[in-house]
């Protein structure tokens, strides 16, 4: 298992009242699994998907990742987890404007430390690997709405994390970039990496092998599917 | 780091205008540190180089009455107790470590006994000196011979002439064979002497301008030690000069020498004394004061500096709110909050540190239009330059101090959500 989430709960403190966003939410995921949580506006998952991405921490709960406690982590233990272990995908692909696509890629590496000329060469490597091997010296300005959210999967993988973590990775795209993402989206899980992915839409949903709601901070295992 | 230091140069560039702006307090600050220091360095070299003759290390130590050189000639008479230097009390000040070499020498100054043929000399200047003064002031044989051993020994009537005194008494003609009359003893002029460029004195108080706005228009004429008493009297205290070892030894060799003299006169009086002179002091002193008055300059551009730091805070300030996003995705793909910070100060530093550079040429610019509308002395401090830059740098990192933390602690979720 390479994700366990259990009673998690989370409330946010608005003046004198106390909001709760999740309640009780429990979610296992196995490596290798193409999970989809979906739901509407509001109803928690984006928080939740703050906490699975270690930027935010849960009222109470616990929180395995890869076997690891990640709630008894500092700030910077939980920066190396994300470094390492989580790849982040946004819905507005948050790229760097100054930044050849190559260059973006490369970011994560130099926090991991990696040398410059190694750097490039995985950058790279996973640019072809989603199929941008022809954009590498280009600025996101250059490049179109669904170049630009390949790049920001490429340089989601090239720390080769445990977990794919995807916002609304098509809510900035027409439906024809859409379904590239979606694609490659199916490609990197077969090719056996694991991928969350949180949206609002049901098609979009439906590529996933497994997909649960979430409805007012409460998560639901969706009809037909096995919970783990 | 390395890779922070490329990105902030490409921040700079980036935004050409605004970094230059941001650098401009800076520049200025740094600007007038650097001219005011060059010109504080530069009256100070030229003080020093008025007072003591640059390169030129000696100094003479006299007899002093209260105070006051006591010029000994036909009026006075040496004061009571005060002999001739000898050989020995020579050897005693050579022997100090902060002295190279030891001359000494009697002078009549406006002496009305010497002629060349029928003219009378009544402003050349004449000295008796001992085998080491030349050497010692710096003088160069130019035509004929120097004194050697034997017309010391003999008590020979031979005479040296300086390049001045030559071209004055003789014009055209030369002036080796030629006899000089003093106190009605012929003399014959065996050589002339010049002094090297470095060794040229300046004048700087009456005294100095006795003895050497003469010797400028009308010269010296040297003879052996030992001849002295043949045209004046026996047994005459002398003046000595001390070549100290480096301008720093000037001080501790004129102390010295001045204190193996004194022990030498056998009276009990007080009134004379040898003194050294103090021309350091004098240096010191007149350093100080121009150091002191440049100092309070340098205090103002201070505070340009200050404003221009503020500036750099300000801007760095904007530029955090600016790039909240890019804060936000970079701690989401795990940058450390160190490492934000790092990113954040090494802007700032690398920012004003070119600020500092550009500053530091343009003080230098500076310095040399200063030097060539009023005439000021200056003198470029390379090690002033350098720490000029180091300081800009630290106003960087300073004042760049509040805008990174505030970057570093932003929170990723609200970063990523502004737009």
């Amino acid at each position: 298992m390479i994700l366990k989430l259990e009673h998690i709960y989370k409330d946010y403190i608005q003046g004198k009242l106390t909001v709760p966003v999740l309640k009780d939410v429990c979610l296992n995921v196995d490596k290798g699994e193409y999970v989809a949580i979906m739901g509407p506006s509001g109803s928690g998952k984006s928080t939740l998907m703050n906490i699975i991405g270690c930027l935010d921490r849960p009222t109470s709960g616990s929180y395995e990742l890869t076997g690891k406690n990640v709630l008894s982590l500092n700030e910077r233990q939980l920066a190396d987890v994300r470094l390492h272990n989580i790849g982040f995908v946004f819905q507005n692909f948050q790229l760097l404007p100054r930044m050849t696509a190559l260059d973006n890629v490369a970011l994560p590496l130099i926090y991991a430390g990696v040398r410059k000329r190694a750097r490039r060469a995985k950058a790279r490597e996973a640019l072809i690997r989603v199929g941008l091997e022809d954009r590498v010296t280009f600025k996101p300005t250059q490049l179109s709405g669904g170049q630009k959210q390949r790049v920001a999967i490429a340089r989601a993988m090239v720390n080769k994390p445990d977990i794919l973590l995807a916002d609304e990775p098509t809510g900035a795209l027409d439906s024809k970039s859409s379904k590239q993402v979606m694609e490659l989206f199916q490609k990197l899980n077969d090719e056996g990496v694991t991928v969350i992915m949180i949206t609002h839409d049901s098609g979009i949903a439906g590529y996933a092998k497994r997909v649960v709601t979430i409805f007012d901070g409460e998560l639901a295992e969706q009809k037909g599917e096995n919970e783990q | 780091m390395l890779e922070n230091i490329r990105l902030s140069f490409q921040g700079i560039w980036s935004h050409k205008m605004r970094s230059f702006l941001t650098m401009l307090g800076i520049i200025i600050g740094i600007a007038s540190i650097i001219s005011i220091a060059s010109t504080i360095k530069g009256t100070n070299e030229q003080i020093k180089n008025n007072l003591i003759g640059s390169g030129n290390n000696t100094l003479s130590i006299m007899i002093y009455q209260q105070g006051y050189p006591y010029i000994i000639d036909s009026w006075s008479q040496p004061p009571a107790g005060f002999r001739e230097v000898t050989d020995e009390v020579c050897d005693q000040i050579r022997a100090l470590d902060s002295v190279e070499s030891v001359t000494r020498y009697n002078e009549r100054q406006y002496s009305e006994s010497i002629f060349y043929k029928n003219t009378a000399l009544t402003n050349t200047s004449v000295r008796s000196i001992d085998g080491d003064y030349f050497e010692t002031v710096g003088y160069t044989i130019r035509t004929g011979r120097n004194f050697i051993e034997s017309d010391f020994k003999n008590f020979r009537k031979v005479l040296i002439v300086d390049q001045t005194a030559a071209d004055n008494i003789f014009g055209n003609e030369d002036p080796i064979g030629k006899t000089i009359e003093i106190s009605k003893m012929p003399f014959t002029v065996v050589g002339v002497v010049e002094q090297s460029r470095k060794f040229t004195p300046n004048i700087n108080n009456l005294e100095d301008y006795y003895t050497y706005a003469n010797a400028d228009t009308t010269g010296y004429i040297f003879m052996p030690k030992a001849s002295w008493p043949i045209v004046y009297q026996y047994d005459e205290p002398e003046n000595v000069i001390v070549k100290a070892v480096s301008v720093d030894d000037m001080e501790a060799a004129g102390k010295g020498a001045e204190d193996i003299l004194n022990a030498t006169v056998s009276s009990s009086q007080t009134e004379f004394k040898y003194k050294a002179d103090d021309v350091l002091e004098r240096a010191q002193k007149l350093q100080d004061m121009s150091a002191a008055t440049n100092s309070q300059l340098i205090w103002i551009a201070s505070i340009s500096l200050l404003v221009g730091g503020i500036g750099v805070m300000n801007i760095m300030l904007v530029s955090v709110t600016e790039r909240t996003n890019e804060i936000g995705l970079k701690k989401a793909i795990g940058a450390r909050k160190g490492s934000i910070l790092g990113q954040f100060l090494t802007e700032a530093a690398v920012l004003t540190s070119i600020g500092g550079i550009i500053g530091v040429a343009s003080g230098i610019g500076m310095a040399q239009v200063i030097n060539k509308v009023s005439g000021v002395a200056v003198s470029i401090d390379v090690m002033i330059s350098g720490i000029a830059v180091v300081f800009s740098m630290l106003i960087g990192i300073v004042f760049g101090l509040l805008p990174s933390v505030k970057a570093a602690n932003l929170d990723p979720i609200e970063a990523l959500r502004r737009e």
